[in-house]
């Protein structure tokens, strides 16, 4: 099984004669995901990888029945593309694009809010249900099938660690990245609570960063909603404060959003926190092969 | 970007906030006429001038002429101001604190009002802080300055001024696309008057595009990182040895972390983010050699990325510029095979594991 999107997910491409639009779905649909067409103003009528352009959502939407989308849109032009998909009924809308004005993703997200639409991202690497599907942008060479579930606020870092819970023989159910801006639309809290209540996750991998309370508030849920073992590693342990790095929400101000407070709040929760992410395999190998994870090993 | 206050000032008066009278000096020198008594302010994008004395006030020009001077050699938190603000001094009746800002969690705008401004907001107690939630569809209402004037117990005789300034606040926090509008203190003057006495304004950098009133302003970086920024890389000086190379935020701080648990100390956070251009790997190598560390360490996991772009990267610069340090090299992902084959014909070593890249480099940054 999988959250959020199952193998009769249909997706639209929006952007998809750009240079990112062809390839990823290229590699969209060697992983399995029925893309159903694409979306470029003014380009409708060609086909990109055999799959068919329109002009507008609602064209799209109308005659292939999709019911998801990606987003490959320029920054300055997200907001539109968003909406767009939003008003032509599209249900779940993933948000590659990066750079997005914060102002304009406030807006989409209560707009999707109103409408019933469900927004991942912006600036996410997408998501992948191994043997499923997956709307977005990464590897397909990284994934194994299996039954842990990752979330994560960084693309790059992501691949990194599923990567190696993939190496180790740890396969995923659901890998979903929710972006590293200080505003996205599907939160930690939303994608545990979709994960607990899924009977193929048995267990979670949280990957956050400095910056922000949205693991704290993770920690809470967990606290009292999730029943089921929870991994987490924490980006940006030696960060100096008040320096950005990197995603716009990454930075450590006046003494908030510690990678310090985030690991008290997890483990706190009950959720095992590794100190560097090549631990996270380990820690849930044993988990998996019925080893307490009081007693496990730590490598510090 | 974090404005200085004078230039945040200057934004708020066309949208009719009142701000004291005032301009700003590179020296003494400049000084042509002085309000008097004045205030002089170090113009530094950073918190904490109070308390590091960069703000001072003077009842004639002989004190201005001290002041100036010592103001423009005060180190606040780091920085040392090129320029002084001089500004009328307000006979104060009363201070507010008006901050708009964006809560995360909710993901929504927030008003945090409080009847205690002038001071550090971080020193307030939270039951005198009022959170006021904005929903953009809708903005500022009435109801919503009702409870803020309530709540900061703002005398009634000023009520018109104080309703007008935060109505405006907002629609500039809103139009001008800020991450942070803060007044601190939103001054009442002797006189029932209502002036922003300090304005700290920091502009969403993704929504720059659209703004070229910000064009002119240039942000307090170093030059390094003013340089990688033009080039649409995003570098971090750090205080270590080691330089990281890495692509995406999550993976950069990641390394870091993992070569601090070997000891090893970062000196650069250079995230290359996606990129099949090996010029950009060119150029992000030379700016991590530029900062003079005693070992590089590259870590990608080429998804976007390819990886035999980075590795020409990597040998251009060694062929043009030579490499006299140790470039520990891990590639992960799309055409890693290539990468590597070509790596090692240049006589790199290229490992497949982070951990140990980490390992390695962290014993050739401490030795």
């Amino acid at each position: 099984m999988s959250i959020i999107i199952s193998g009769e997910t249909k997706v639209i491409v929006q952007g998809i004669t750009g240079h990112q639009g062809r390839q990823q779905t290229l590699a969209m649909k060697e992983f399995g995901t029925k893309v159903v067409g694409g979306v470029t103003p003014g380009r409708g009528g060609e086909e990109v990888h055999g799959t068919p352009v329109f002009n507008t959502m609602k064209d799209a939407v109308r005659k292939t029945g999709a019911d998801s989308s990606i987003v490959f849109v320029p920054a300055p032009h997200a907001r539109d593309a968003v909406l767009e998909a939003i008003d032509a009924g599209i249900k779940t809308i993933v948000v590659i694009t990066e750079h997005i004005p914060v102002r304009d993703t406030i807006e989409f997200i209560e707009y999707a809010k109103l409408k019933g639409a469900r927004i991942i991202g912006p600036n996410c690497p997408g998501i992948a249900s191994p043997g499923i599907a997956k709307i977005g942008i990464m590897s397909n060479s990284i994934f194994l099938k299996g039954d842990v579930g990752v979330v994560s606020r960084s693309g790059t870092l992501t691949y990194e660690i599923v990567n190696a819970l993939s190496r180790s023989g740890i396969g995923q159910s659901t890998c979903i990245g929710i972006g590293g801006d200080p505003v996205v639309g599907t939160g930690f809290i939303d994608v545990l609570g979709l994960f607990e209540k899924d009977d193929d996750t048995k267990a979670i991998v949280l990957i956050g960063e400095i910056g922000g309370t949205a693991e704290e508030e993770a920690a809470k849920f967990i606290e009292q909603y999730v029943s089921k073992p929870v991994f987490a590693y924490i980006a940006g342990r030696t960060a100096p404060q008040g320096k950005r790095m990197g995603h716009a929400g990454a930075i450590i101000a006046r003494g908030k959003g510690t990678a310090e407070s985030k690991i008290e709040a997890l483990e706190k929760a009950g959720a095992i926190v590794a100190k560097v992410p090549f631990e996270i395999p380990q820690l849930v190998k044993n988990y998996l092969q019925g080893v307490s994870t009081k007693n496990a090993v730590r490598m510090d | 970007m974090r404005l200085l206050e004078y230039q945040a000032k200057e934004l708020l008066r066309p949208y009719s906030i009142p701000v004291p009278k005032g301009f700003v000096i590179r020296s003494f020198d400049e000084l042509k006429e002085m309000p008097v008594p004045a205030i002089i302010k170090a113009q530094v994008p950073v918190g904490g001038r109070g308390k590091a004395g960069a703000i001072k006030k003077v009842m004639n020009s002989d004190d201005a002429r001290n002041a100036i001077l010592q103001v423009l050699q005060t180190n606040v938190n780091g920085y040392f101001p090129k320029e002084v603000l001089v500004e009328e001094y307000l006979n104060i009746a009363r201070e507010f604190y008006i901050g708009i800002t964006i809560d995360r969690g909710i993901g929504l705008p927030i008003i945090l009002a409080s009847p205690d401004g002038g001071i550090d907001i971080e020193d307030v107690p939270d039951d005198r802080i009022g959170r006021f939630v904005v929903h953009p569809f809708i903005g500022v209402q009435d109801y919503h300055i009702r409870e803020i004037l309530s709540f900061i117990e703002v005398p009634e005789r000023a009520s018109t001024l104080a309703w007008k300034t935060i109505k405006n606040l907002w629609n500039i926090f809103w139009s001008l696309d800020c991450e942070l509008l803060e007044i601190n203190p939103l001054v009442l003057t002797d006189d029932d008057q209502i002036v922003a006495a300090d304005a700290k304004m920091v502009i969403n950098d993704d929504a720059l595009f659209r703004h070229q009133e910000f064009s002119e302003l240039e942000e307090e970086l170093t030059p390094l990182e003013r340089e990688a920024r033009k080039n649409s890389l995003v570098l971090v000086q750090l205080d270590g040895d080691i330089a990281v190379i890495a692509n995406g935020a999550g993976l950069t701080m990641a390394t870091l972390d993992n070569l601090s648990f070997y000891g090893g100390r970062g000196g650069l956070f250079l995230d290359l983010g996606g990129t099949d251009d090996s010029k950009k790997v060119e150029c992000a190598l030379e700016l991590a050699l530029r900062a003079k560390p005693k070992v590089v360490l590259i870590n990608i996991f080429g998804g976007m990325t390819r990886c035999d772009s980075v590795a020409s990267g990597i040998i251009s610069v060694k062929n043009e510029l030579g490499l006299d340090i140790p470039i520990v090299i891990r590639l992960k992902g799309t055409n890693e095979k290539l990468a590597q084959e070509m790596l090692r014909r240049e006589g790199f070593h290229v490992l497949e594991d982070l951990d140990e890249a980490c390992k390695i480099a962290s014993e050739l940054g401490g030795s």
